[in-house]
């Protein structure tokens, strides 16, 4: 049974967004878009997620706070850069403070561009997300048999 | 017979050469081993003598010679305390001490005290458990006490004098008085052995003669002397109306006609005085300044009890009368009130004070209610009580030497700085609450009595209480399992014999949950059919006894069970979280000016509504006014 | 030997009729709200899931504490269903939660401690309503055994509505429903992140997800101990009242929002009194 594909649960994550993004990935858990038929929670705890959605850049003061929730989501975990913020550093990129995107601090899985990203193309790239969450469960599994 | 004199007299000569080994020697504690081994042995001969012959007995009659030995120590003991009254100017101690001994002076030379007839000495199942319990923790608190008054002196060096000879030969003169008064039947016989304990609890708790303990030493006298001062009138008017002097014939006088409540209600409330019940709660919580094996002995396992045991004893009277309902009410509403207020503590010594005078209120309630089920989960509440309530301050006091505070917040994991003692004391909680440990049978059986004997405040009372009780247990057993990373083991301070004794008082306290129905069915029984004159069915089934040991077996195994069920994979440990701002240790977390931070969660106190300063005036005003009003009543309308 | 079979089927079924109540418990929330909502067998596909993650803990006693919990949880779920002593049940069911707490405690972070002490705090507000319980059924029944009290003339309700009453109000604490979730909570409605369970995660929080099932199927049998009498169709109007009774929860969840930890502790002692006590009072009048 494909379990992990079936409960994806997700943990959403501001690096330094002007909430646009972020208004819009809550809009997808409203009565329109409803992810929530597809199992998925926006759960607050990375220890119980599956799947790290982050928007906004990456700046110094956030850097080590996105390793360390990294590091506390038990594995298999994809990460989602959801707006062209979180994907390369979109129109704050010359900012002193910035980074970049996401890549430049965890290995990212989907890039959802778009600013705001629209709420039908996060849950494209939250879909391809859970596919891609199925081959790494298959991979441990694999590993662990070894 | 000669062994209970044995059992009496010994502890008094053990205490007189105690009092000359002056100086912590080697010596010394091999001596006090010796005493306690000695004492150990004669009452399990006692215990296994009384329960093969399986009879009531009553002895002593001509007591003429110690009769005299008797008043010329009543009068030395009323000297020692008018003594200490009048250098510290304490008035009202004088007075409660001279009107008492006065009273039971007259009543010996007046030629009126009649009743020479009856036996003095009792022995039955009640006081081979009683024995059994003050022979056997006792003595396990006084081996403790060894090692602990070693530590104790050692870290307050340069604040108190070093006057453990006096300490260790009281401890020895009150386990004697303990006895004495358990087998008394006598009543003046009961009420001398009393005072005593009275006398040591007060020298006791000045032990370091600061002011504070003076005054609260002060504060337990006076009260305990009102308690006397009640018993002795009590005395003075069964000798000259009733024409009884013992206790068998006090209580074969039945309530029928109510003669008896007068008296009843006076030892009723010297009983409620011992006992530290509302209002007479704050000498025990004043006491706790007294040193831990003090705290353990007298006020929690043996003397504290003195009181519910003379209740207990008398529990065939209360039923149905006024002094009945004062006992119940006053009962109950200590159990509720003391058990808020522990919630409020974060003293550990203050929560098991609040404790002791919670769990004595449930005792005396069940006494109160005076039918026979309520009786016998009283009776199995005092002897659980004891020892796991002994087990729960000798861990207190160690963990204080070890530690240096008492405090329960800085006992946040303990299980990781002092696991063996964190283990002990975990062993001890449980044991004070928790199904299938002994405490809560004996409350499922109260439970039980209450609603069969329709006593719906109590019943209220109890259901109350216990869901506050099983909040400030909780909690501190919350803070003794935190597991708190990268910190260091501290040093055990805890000598070989403390631990001999610790664990041997956990080793008891789970054998007694595991024996009890055979003490339930050879002990107590026995001793409640007699008193009752009927016979009841198990209270609690065999059946439910067997699924309570099928609980505590598989609490005893689920470390193992865990093991194989599930977790055979690899665990990779974590930090906690704290929004990804966690430092590294756990206790620490980055803030916004990127500075480490501390982090620390205390337990709930809840001041505002369980405080001392919210509910001690009140309860202490309301359980005066019925008191006060009840006893009014009782007299008023018995005159 | 009876006993065997109920408690077999308590052990296999318990968690297949909790797991599917609580995807029907989403979907109807879901419904409420306008959305479409998980399939009902959601719950498991999250179980499922939560077995299959890499584990991850803050200490090793934790899962030995989740392991009490789920076995004292099962142990009460048998003991009542075999016909049991109730009030030893209710013991056991607190022991239980007991151990749950203390895995809480044990982690030593913030969110899990206050998630601990809110518990330790809902626990004490519940605990004299069900002790209230098992007296009134006793009062009425004459028995503490679920093995008499199932035989009864008339559905113990007839004696005991204001204990039931009760009971529902501090079934929402119990199930960990809005107003009363401080402690931990249903998926969406989050506080202090996920409060006691904040530190568990992968097949240890899969064990907690399965008590839990158990803990609610128990729960619904305790409901439906009010209804069930000697006739035999008692029974299916035991399963519609504790359906009925699912329902109401649902709809309280989805209608209140969380309160303060004050009100929860007042509200549920007040109502305690006078609607338990003044029952257990008439019943002593009567009986």
């Amino acid at each position: 049974m494909t379990s992990i594909s079936k409960s994806p649960w997700l943990l959403h994550y501001d690096g330094s967004s002007c909430n646009g993004c972020d208004i819009e990935v809550l809009a997808c858990l409203t009565p329109i878009y409803d992810v929530e038929r597809f199992g998925i929670i926006n759960t607050g705890n990375p220890k119980h997620a599956d799947i790290f959605l982050i928007t906004g850049g990456i700046n110094h003061q956030n850097k080590p706070v996105v390793e360390q929730i990294y590091k506390q989501m038990p594995k298999p975990k994809v990460v989602v850069a959801v707006g062209i913020c979180a994907c390369d550093g979109g129109i704050f990129k010359e900012c002193y403070n910035i980074l970049g995107g996401v890549d430049t601090t965890l290995p990212v899985d989907i890039f959802v561009p778009g600013c705001a990203a629209r709420p039908e193309a996060i849950i494209d790239g939250v879909v391809k997300a859970i596919a891609l969450l199925q081959e790494k469960r298959n991979a441990m599994k694999l590993e662990a048999k070894k | 017979m000669e062994n209970i004199a044995f059992l009496i007299i010994f502890p008094f000569l053990a205490a007189f050469i105690l009092a000359f080994m002056r100086r912590q020697t080697k010596l010394r504690s091999v001596f006090v081993f010796f005493s306690c081994a000695v004492v150990v042995t004669a009452v399990i001969y006692y215990a296994v003598t009384g329960l093969i012959s399986n009879q009531t007995q009553s002895l002593l009659r001509e007591t003429h010679e110690l009769d005299i030995a008797m008043v010329i120590a009543e009068i030395g003991l009323m000297l020692l305390i008018v003594g200490y009254a009048v250098k510290y100017r304490k008035l009202l101690v004088a007075i409660l001490s001279v009107a008492q001994t006065g009273l039971m002076l007259w009543l010996d030379f007046s030629g009126k005290n009649i009743v020479t007839s009856a036996p003095h000495i009792l022995s039955d199942k009640l006081t081979i458990m009683m024995c059994l319990m003050i022979g056997i923790v006792g003595t396990l608190i006084c081996v403790y006490a060894v090692g602990y008054m070693k530590e104790y002196h050692e870290r307050h060096s340069t604040e108190f004098k070093d006057r453990s000879a006096t300490f260790f030969a009281l401890l020895f003169v009150f386990l004697g008085a303990m006895f004495g008064l358990v087998f008394s039947n006598n009543l003046m016989w009961m009420y001398f052995f009393w005072e005593i304990t009275s006398l040591c609890s007060f020298v006791l708790i000045g032990y370091t003669r600061t002011e504070q303990a003076m005054t609260n030493a002060f504060r337990a006298l006076w009260m305990n002397l009102l308690g006397g001062l009640a018993f002795a009138i009590a005395i003075v008017y069964c000798a000259l109306e009733l024409r009884t002097g013992d206790i068998r014939s006090f209580i074969s006088l039945g309530n029928d006609t109510g003669v008896v409540l007068i008296p009843l209600a006076l030892l009723a409330f010297a009983g409620l005085t011992k006992s530290a019940q509302l209002p007479f709660s704050r000498w025990l919580l004043g006491a706790m300044v007294a040193p831990t094996p003090t705290s353990a002995l007298l006020h929690s396992a043996t003397m504290v009890k003195a009181g519910v045991f003379l209740l207990l004893r008398l529990s065939p009277l209360f039923e149905g009368n006024l002094v009945g309902t004062m006992v119940t009410t006053i009962g109950g509403f200590t159990f509720f009130a003391a058990s808020m207020l522990a919630i409020s503590q974060s003293d550990g010594k203050k929560v098991l004070a609040y404790s002791t005078i919670s769990n004595l209120g449930l005792i005396t309630a069940c006494a109160g209610v005076g039918m026979h089920e309520a009786v016998w989960a009283g009776i199995l509440l005092m002897l659980f009580h004891g020892v796991s309530k002994s087990l729960m301050f000798l861990s207190v006091g160690a963990v204080e030497n070890s530690l240096g505070s008492r405090d329960i917040e800085d006992m946040h994991g303990l299980i990781v700085k002092l696991p063996g003692l964190a283990f002990v004391m975990i062993t001890g909680i449980a044991g004070m609450f928790l199904a299938p440990f002994g405490m809560l049978i004996s409350k499922w059986a109260a439970l039980k009595a209450f609603v069969d004997s329709n006593s719906m405040l109590l019943v209220i009372f109890l259901v109350f209480g216990s869901s506050t009780t099983l909040f400030y247990w909780t909690k501190w057993l919350g803070k003794l399992v935190a597991v708190v990373h990268h910190t260091h083991r501290y040093e055990s301070k805890v000598k070989m014999s403390q631990w001999i004794s610790l664990l041997i008082q956990a080793f008891l306290m789970i054998a007694l949950c595991i024996l009890f129905p055979l003490i339930s069915t050879n002990l107590v029984e026995p001793f409640l059919s007699e008193m009752f004159h009927e016979t009841l069915p198990p209270i609690i089934s065999s059946g439910n006894m067997q699924i309570m040991l099928m609980m505590l077996f598989a609490i005893v195994i689920l470390p193992i069970a865990v093991r194989f069920l599930t977790f055979g994979k690899k665990k990779k440990i974590v930090m906690s979280y704290m929004g990804g701002a966690n430092a590294g240790d756990d206790r620490h977390f980055v803030d916004s000016f990127g500075e480490k931070s501390s982090v620390y969660f205390a337990n709930w106190y809840m001041e505002d509504y369980f405080g001392e300063k919210k509910l001690l005036r009140p309860s202490i005003l309301l359980s005066s006014a019925t008191i006060l009003v009840l006893m009014g009543i009782i007299i008023g309308g018995g005159l | 030997m009876t006993e065997a079979i109920l408690i077999a089927l308590y052990v296999v079924l318990g968690p297949v009729i909790g797991g599917f109540l609580s995807g029907v418990d989403r979907k109807l929330s879901a419904r409420m709200q306008g959305r479409q909502g998980p399939p009902v067998w959601q719950s498991f596909y999250d179980v499922g899931k939560l077995f299959s993650k890499q584990v991850v803990v803050v200490n090793y006693v934790q899962d030995f504490l989740v392991g009490g919990f789920f076995i004292f949880v099962v142990f009460t779920g048998c003991l009542f269903f075999s016909g049991g002593d109730i009030l030893l049940v209710f013991f056991a069911l607190t022991l239980a939660a007991i151990f749950f707490m203390m895995s809480a405690c044990s982690a030593n972070s913030p969110y899990s401690s206050m998630g601990a002490q809110r518990e330790l705090l809902q626990m004490m507000a519940y605990e004299p309503m069900v002790l209230i319980v098992a007296i009134g059924f006793y009062m009425s029944t004459g028995s503490f055994s679920v093995a008499d009290i199932i035989k009864s003339d008339v559905s113990n309700i007839l004696y005991l509505p204001g204990i039931f009453i009760g009971f529902i109000f501090i079934l929402t604490i119990k199930m960990r429903k809005s107003p009363f979730d401080l402690s931990t909570s249903h998926h969406a409605h989050q506080e202090m992140v996920k409060g006691l369970t904040t530190e568990i995660s992968g097949n240890i929080l899969g064990f907690v997800e399965i008590s839990h099932w158990y803990e609610n199927v128990f729960l619904m049998g305790v409901v439906g101990l009010f209804i069930i009498n000697s006739t035999w169709w008692s029974i299916i109007a035991a399963v519609a009242v504790c359906l009925l009774v699912y329902f109401l929860e649902v709809l309280i969840d989805m209608v209140f929002p969380r309160v303060k930890w004050e009100l929860m502790l007042k509200a549920t002692w007040l109502f305690t009194l006078v609607a338990g006590v003044l029952n257990l009072i008439v019943l002593s009048a009567i009986k």
